[in-house]
């Protein structure tokens, strides 16, 4: 049995330790925020937060969990919005939108480190999630204003 | 799906719904404020007012606007509803858009072809004031004046004379009983008086999307359902000899192991047959498919090789082939000499890559399909689910989730067609999730394309003689397995439609036979066939000694609209007269782009350059400089893109812009890493680490958009521009480098 915390929330797990977060958290805790793109850590579609850093939920297997607490694009903030979605609707960022709540938790998780990231900085970041919409220069503009309104 | 939105947003169903599930079932509609309702039937139709099948207003105000066509990221949903609610003089937020189901009730669902706003303008006016016209009657009648006398102000009816006003909610009662107003009688607004057409809004869906809320056909559930994951013959055309499912079974939360049938020749959106594993989740499924063990029969496309494909396609290319538009005399022209430039271009298969995978949910039950499906064209899923299911359409219920991209791809459905023919077997909702390997293995792929172009030029370099040939396997064949030949819907992408002015001209197209199944990409085959028109053009002017954009101004010649008189050219569905080839509008795209890109201007580094190409595709023109920086290693950086574009007239500016900034990525996906081949028949790549596409860093840095101010009629803006940025790019590379570009993508390529 793997206990771990998930937006808050105390859960356990007694599945197959190999199955990877991202099915654990859409397919039955059906919190489908969180996307599938490659299921091999190459798109970053599945971004969320483990202890506050970004990961790919597709790769991170149940089994190294114990004890986590997890965050999703649906706990990214506890009311209302958190400064990159509200960026986010500032600049009108999304196309489709199927990757921006992977963009948004990986902003958030740069944004936590790097209070006013350089365009490197960024790019750095960002470069492992994939828009195939093509948004980039959006992206970094609500990067930019997000980390403007925070500070 | 719209009904589930709906639902939750309207907290009609709070208790029943566990936090984060999604209601999705028809087996709610029932319980939705009482009314008796038909699968499918939306709050529009259910609506008190209901002129039309757009359109319903409630007693409470609320003006419900259906959404017929499909959302995949170029904001159709909320850009066509805003035109209804212009017309209506509605107020936005008093708006809710409902998702339409597949029906032939609304006309052509079918999202593709950049033609949302062109084909459905004048509808949405039309259901707009409508509304508008019999909400003023209902006014009217109760204050005993005359309609004329009446106006109306954002959701209100006014007479101004006596100070009056009623509100759209109190009238739609009593203009529920009115007879619909015929359409001669109707009164548009002025342009003056327009509140949101041309000045647009963000999506409906912004809030939902930056949250993680909005449901994508990935997010579909219904309680009870199982996942499944489906092997597909490697090879098109092939079938499973035998499998072995004994150690797939032994996966945990594998349930079963269920064969599809292979599809009959033709394929069109038939599934492709094979072997599924159902299991109880998403991954369970993907696990136990790893474990199948099947003896394929890889029938005749496994002598299908693409590099030996490639060097047919070229030589092919250097033959004389099939006519498709002949001006002057072109062979006499070549004999009588000058300077002869020939150039050859080519460009592989590509696939879409949208950033949601194919998958679809689906219930069979009482002899009934319902599905979610993000699909770009529902009514294509009720033709092949009947078909497969040998029931009738009317049998056949598609929802339409949000799409997590599309671009040409989602308008096949042999996904959700896979979804129905497994409930069927099962009796149970199934959920057929693909991994991205199957998307890049199984994808209606962007044609392969060989290009020959040659030119005989005089001293100022403009051509006595022009002869272009362009070789493809055609989509048809997808619909008919002997097609070899481009068919005048795809000839005239970029190719019998060449705007130049000269006198003697040739456009040919040689026979290609597909082995894999090819369809349409964002742009279809503009990519390749402006690549090639305007890649050569550039080399043109080089040879004469001339700037290129100059040069290209020679070659269209005065404004004048192109007489295509004697060439099978559709002009992309529409009708010439409203929507001809005016080189005036592209004359104007060009000046604009080389003033705005700094043309001649500025000054670059060493290694860096600009790049110019003008293209006109789905009705609108769009000319864009591209400046590009080559490193020591030959990698490509892209600093600044400035686009002009006329789309006529343009409904939601903003979202216009995003569709060429998004293009411009597009197309430095094709330029720099585009490219799908095939050994014995199988797809070589699999997922993003050998079929990468842009990513951030990567990515124009910086792309301007400017809109020409037009009042031609709307036309196209999700697909014009990829093709001219690509060849842009290609010219900027040249600039930079002194290396051309005529093979994608640019790995085949040393540029330093
Ligand atoms: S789905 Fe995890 S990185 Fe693509
Ligand atoms: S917005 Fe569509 S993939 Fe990013």
């Amino acid at each position: 049995m793997i206990q771990l915390k998930v937006n808050g929330i105390q859960r356990n797990f007694d599945g197959d330790p190999q199955m990877p977060i991202l099915w654990y958290l859409r397919d039955e805790l059906r919190l489908t925020g969180t996307k599938f793109g490659c299921g091999v850590a190459l798109c970053g579609a599945c971004t969320a937060h483990k202890n506050g850093e970004a990961i790919r939920s597709c790769v991170t297997s149940m089994g190294t969990l114990a004890g986590a607490e997890i965050t999703t694009i649906e706990g990214l903030s506890e009311n209302g919005l958190h400064p990159v979605q509200k960026a986010w609707i500032q600049v009108n960022v999304p196309q489709c939108g199927y990757c921006q709540p992977g963009q948004m938790m990986q902003a958030a998780a740069l944004l936590k480190s790097k209070k006013n990231p350089s365009d490197a900085d960024i790019d750095d970041a960002m470069s492992g999630n994939i828009c195939r919409c093509g948004t980039y220069q959006r992206i970094r503009a609500a990067i930019r204003a997000a980390a403007e309104a925070q500070t | 799906m719209s009904a589930i939105e709906n639902v939750s947003r309207r907290g009609f169903l709070t208790g029943l719904v566990a936090v984060g599930g999604l209601v999705l079932a028809a087996r709610f509609y029932p319980e939705i404020a009482g009314h008796e309702r038909a699968p499918g039937s939306n709050q529009a139709d259910l609506a008190k007012l209901h002129p039309n099948v757009f359109l319903g207003i409630n007693p409470d105000g609320t003006v419900y606007i259906v959404a017929h066509r499909s959302e995949m990221g170029t904001t159709s949903r909320t850009s066509l509803p805003l035109v209804v609610a212009d017309e209506l003089d509605a107020d936005w937020k008093l708006v809710k858009i409902d998702q339409a189901i597949g029906d032939a009730k609304y006309g052509s669902q079918n999202t593709d072809g950049s033609q949302s706003i062109r084909g459905f303008y004048d509808v949405m006016r039309v259901a707009g004031a409508t509304g508008r016209l019999m909400l003023i009657q209902a006014a009217a009648r109760q204050w005993g004046v005359d309609p004329a006398e009446c106006t109306t102000e954002m959701h209100v009816v006014v007479h101004a004379a006596t100070n009056r006003r009623l509100g759209y909610g109190e009238l739609a009662t009593a203009a529920s009983k009115l007879p619909v107003p015929a359409k001669e009688v109707l009164k548009f607004k002025p342009k003056s008086e327009w509140r949101y057409v041309g000045k647009g809004s963000p999506s409906y869906d912004l809030e939902a999307l930056c949250t993680g809320k909005a449901v994508f056909g990935m997010d579909a559930q219904l309680d009870g359902m199982l996942y499944a994951s489906i092997e597909h013959p490697p090879v098109l055309g092939g079938k499973v000899k035998s499998v072995d499912s004994q150690e797939a079974l032994k996966v945990a939360g594998v349930r079963q192991i269920v064969p599809i049938d292979p599809y009959q020749p033709p394929p069109a959106f038939q599934p492709l047959g094979g072997v599924a594993v159902i299991a109880d989740n998403t991954w369970a499924a993907f696990q136990g498919r790893k474990k199948l063990k099947i003896d394929w029969d890889n029938g005749a496309n496994e002598s299908y090789d693409s590099e030996a494909y490639k060097k047919e396609l070229q030589e092919t290319a250097r033959k004389p082939a099939k006519v498709v538009r002949d001006e002057g005399d072109v062979d006499a022209a070549f004999a009588k000499g000058g300077k002869i430039i020939e150039a050859d271009y080519y460009v592989p298969l590509l696939a879409h890559a949208s950033m949601e995978p194919m998958v679809a949910l689906a219930e069979f039950k009482d002899g009934r399909a319902t599905l979610w499906a993000p699909t770009q064209n529902p009514q294509a899923v009720q033709d092949i689910v009947s078909k497969e299911l040998g029931i009738a359409k009317e049998n056949v219920i598609c929802h339409v989730t949000l799409l997590g991209g599309g671009f040409g791809r989602k308008s096949k459905p042999d996904y959700v067609a896979e979804a129905a023919v497994l409930s069927k077997k099962l009796n149970k909702p199934v959920k057929v999730v693909w991994t991205r390997e199957d998307d890049i293995k199984f994808d209606y792929y962007n044609a392969v394309a060989a290009m020959h172009l040659k030119a005989a030029v005089s001293d100022k370099g403009i051509p006595s003689a022009w002869l272009q040939r362009s070789v493809f396997p055609p989509i048809t064949s997808i619909f008919d397995v002997n097609a070899v030949y481009g068919d005048p819907g795809h000839l005239q992408q970029g190719w019998t439609d060449i705007p130049y002015d000269l006198p003697n001209l040739r456009v040919e197209n040689g026979p290609a036979k597909a082995h894999v199944r090819i369809g349409w990409l964002r742009s279809v085959a503009n990519i390749y066939h402006a690549f090639a028109v305007q890649c050569f053009t550039d080399e043109l002017a080089h040879a004469s000694g001339r700037d290129p954009v100059d040069y290209q101004f020679g070659l269209i010649g005065k404004p004048r609209i192109v007489d295509l008189k004697n060439t099978n050219y559709p002009n992309y569905g529409a009708p010439y007269d409203l929507y001809p080839i005016d080189t005036a509008r592209l004359i104007r795209v060009m000046q604009m782009a080389a003033d705005k890109g700094g043309w001649g201007k500025r000054k670059l580094g060493k290694r860096a350059g600009l790049g110019f190409a003008a293209h006109r595709s789905f009705l609108t023109y769009v000319a864009t400089v591209v400046e590009v920086e080559v490193d020591d290693q030959g990698e490509i950086k892209i600093p600044r893109v400035d686009t002009v574009v006329d789309a006529g007239l343009v409904v939601n500016p903003e979202a216009t812009r995003a569709q060429f900034q998004g293009a411009a990525v597009f197309g430095t996906s094709v330029v720099k890493t585009g490219e799908i081949t095939a050994t014995k028949g199988a797809i070589d790549q699999s997922n993003f680490q050998d079929y990468p596409v842009a990513r951030m860093s990567e990515a124009p840095y910086q792309t301007n958009v400017y809109l020409v101010e037009s009042d031609a009629p709307p036309a196209g803006v999700g697909e014009p521009g990829v093709p001219p940025f690509v060849a842009a790019l290609c010219n900027a590379i040249f600039a930079a480098t002194g290396k051309r570009i005529r093979e994608l993508p640019l790995s085949k390529n040393q540029l330093v």
